[in-house]
């Protein structure tokens, strides 16, 4: 008897499907409620850091560079008030093989897709990921298959989009093309149950382990080159699993004091599942349209307990606009030889503004820097947003509008960051985790977990619980 | 003479979803078309623009569709010179070597 492919059908046996295309069974974590036991099933599931850079170092991944930014660090002195403009590191990821770090979170999965004996991976990915899948696939001898979200409806393609899918068939992966929409999930189920390939998803333990490693040797190379721990890390924030896996190997390191700043390219007002939207947008990733609602719920994700959770390791969360990323791209070519980006600069943009904040003796890192090209260019998607009738000018970047207008600054003293504030996506989390579990009253494991998963206390979590007329 | 030989690289098309097929939990403008498709691969068969074809991919699966282009070319590129950020580096550069330099 021939399976039903019918959209509700398919979406109907996800649980099925996904539990034998990641190997995980993820009901030995559940407390049927609220609480999961994360901690555990990140050490059973996962990797130590030591197997992960064994892992790594069979297929040439990590121990990036770290470079100091002395003209950027410079020049942000040169418009910080007296005393102030922290030392600007950047872990240069793009010496990854692929081109980014997205190399570490692939690592660990196809591993152990060979190890489990897979023929093959697919990812479902628009970004660097997928480039990150398939290179780590065709050196490991498997299959991959890549499925983006890449075109809309007149058939044009997000430049940045298709050249991660160039990349990805520069490596010999099966690139599927979509148009915009979630469906993707749908395409993507159907493949996973055709193929009996590894999941290889962004948001599995093994994927977040694989990312520790970069907070792990950032802290040691900071100590070697400082003899002391960052003050504060900037990460590019999307669907959680960089800050996760970042803040996770600097506690792994014993960084108990550095403060995580997650950074994200606001992109308010745009919607992402719009066709008409889908290509006004200059950034495909790193932005608040990922950023936030994974942040306020990251099960959202393709298997039932993502291993990403953001709120868990935030200590602050700050937006820049795209003209100010663009600029920023610009000056780290210009004054620091490193033709990086864009999406990666996010962080980077945040940096200049918070590095400002600090004193001269502290230290700001920058974690990740991506490879660029055609298609990833400042020059070629802002030539793309301009065929878009995006308009875009030299100004102060707050006049910025995601759609409308891109404003490129016009003196580095214009770039600034603006705060979200982490009680508002805290509360909506929680108000998330009792309207999809449907529970009535939570149980002291829900609240301890909730406390966890919030980087707060419990007395916040019932004072949350208050407001919301929930009974615990 | 068909317009594309068993073996060349080519690109098909198909609808995954008809607009009416779709999740109900759409933006407007997205409802209104449908969900498609496009992937790469060798024809495993002589065929003309437009016939329902099958191709091989580059993992050697086997995938039917319509054919819709022939030797597809990667078509995102560098861009234009952009006005707006020709001159930054420039700018930047004054700014650190300029007379109110404090090295």
């Amino acid at each position: 008897m021939s399976r039903d492919m019918s959209y509700d059908a398919v979406m109907k046996r996800k649980n099925e499907i996904m539990k034998k295309a990641v190997g995980i069974d993820y009901q030995i974590f559940e407390s049927g409620s609220i609480a999961f036991d994360y901690e555990r099933m990140m050490q059973e599931v996962g990797y130590t850091i030591d197997e992960v850079r064994k892992i790594q170092a069979e297929t040439g991944v990590g121990n990036t560079p770290l470079l100091e930014l002395k003209n950027l660090t410079k020049l942000a002195r040169k418009v910080a008030p007296p005393g102030k403009g922290a030392r600007i590191f950047i872990k240069d990821e793009a010496c990854n093989p692929s081109g980014s770090f997205k190399d570490r979170r692939a690592s660990v999965s196809v591993y152990r897709a060979q190890k489990l004996g897979y023929k093959g991976v697919i990812a479902a990915t628009s970004g660097n990921y997928g480039a990150a899948v398939a290179s780590q696939a065709a050196m490991r001898g498997l299959n991959c298959i890549v499925v983006q979200e890449v075109f809309d409806s007149r058939g044009r393609g997000q430049p940045e989009i298709l050249e991660k899918g160039r990349k990805c068939e520069a490596f010999g992966a099966e690139v599927i093309q979509l148009t915009v929409g979630p469906e993707l999930f749908y395409t993507f189920l159907c493949l996973l149950e055709e193929t009996g390939y590894f999941n290889a998803s962004l948001y599995t333990p093994f994927a977040i382990a694989g990312i520790e490693t970069l907070g792990y040797e950032l802290a040691e190379q900071v100590r070697a080159i400082a003899g002391r721990d960052p003050d504060a890390v900037v990460i590019t924030h999307a669907g959680g699993g960089n800050v996760t896996g970042t803040a996770r190997g600097l506690l792994k390191a014993g960084c108990q004091n550095t403060k995580i700043i997650g950074a994200s390219v606001d992109l308010s007002g745009l919607h992402m599942a719009s066709d008409r939207d889908f290509n006004r947008k200059s950034f495909t990733t790193g932005h608040t349209g990922f950023g936030v609602p994974f942040a306020t719920w990251p099960d959202r994700a393709d298997v039932p307990r993502n291993a990403a959770r953001p709120l868990r390791y935030l200590d602050r969360y700050v937006t820049v606009s795209q003209g100010e990323v663009f600029y920023i791209t610009e000056a780290l070519a210009q004054l620091e030889g490193l033709e990086r980006g864009p999406a990666g600069n996010t962080s980077l943009a945040a940096a200049f503004a918070i590095a400002q904040e600090m004193d001269e003796d502290q230290i700001l890192v920058v974690q990740e820097t991506e490879y660029t090209g055609a298609g990833k260019l400042p020059s070629a998607q802002l030539t793309f947003a301009k065929e878009m009738g995006i308009e875009v000018r030299r100004g102060d970047p707050a006049d910025d509008k995601p759609g409308e207008r891109i404003i490129i600054p016009e003196h580095p003293s214009q770039i600034r960051v603006k705060e979200i504030d982490l009680n508002v996506l805290r509360k909506s989390y929680i108000s998330n985790c009792i309207e999809n579990y449907k529970v009535e009253k939570l149980t002291e494991e829900d609240i301890k977990f909730l406390a966890e998963d919030t980087k707060t206390d419990e007395e916040y979590v019932k004072g949350v619980l208050d407001e919301l007329g929930v009974k615990f | 003479m068909p317009d594309a030989l068993k073996g060349t690289w080519v690109q098909i098309h198909k609808v995954v979803l008809k607009p009416e097929e779709r999740s109900a939990r759409l933006p407007d403008d997205t409802k209104k078309v449908p969900l498609e498709f496009r992937l790469k691969g060798f024809l495993t068969h002589d065929a003309n623009l437009g016939d329902e074809v099958e191709i091989e991919t580059l993992i050697g699966r086997k995938v039917k569709g319509t054919l819709v282009k022939i030797n597809p070319e990667y078509e995102h590129g560098f861009g234009r010179p952009v006005p707006e950020l020709l001159s930054i580096g420039m700018e930047l550069r004054k700014i650190l070597g300029g007379e109110d330099s404090v090295s």
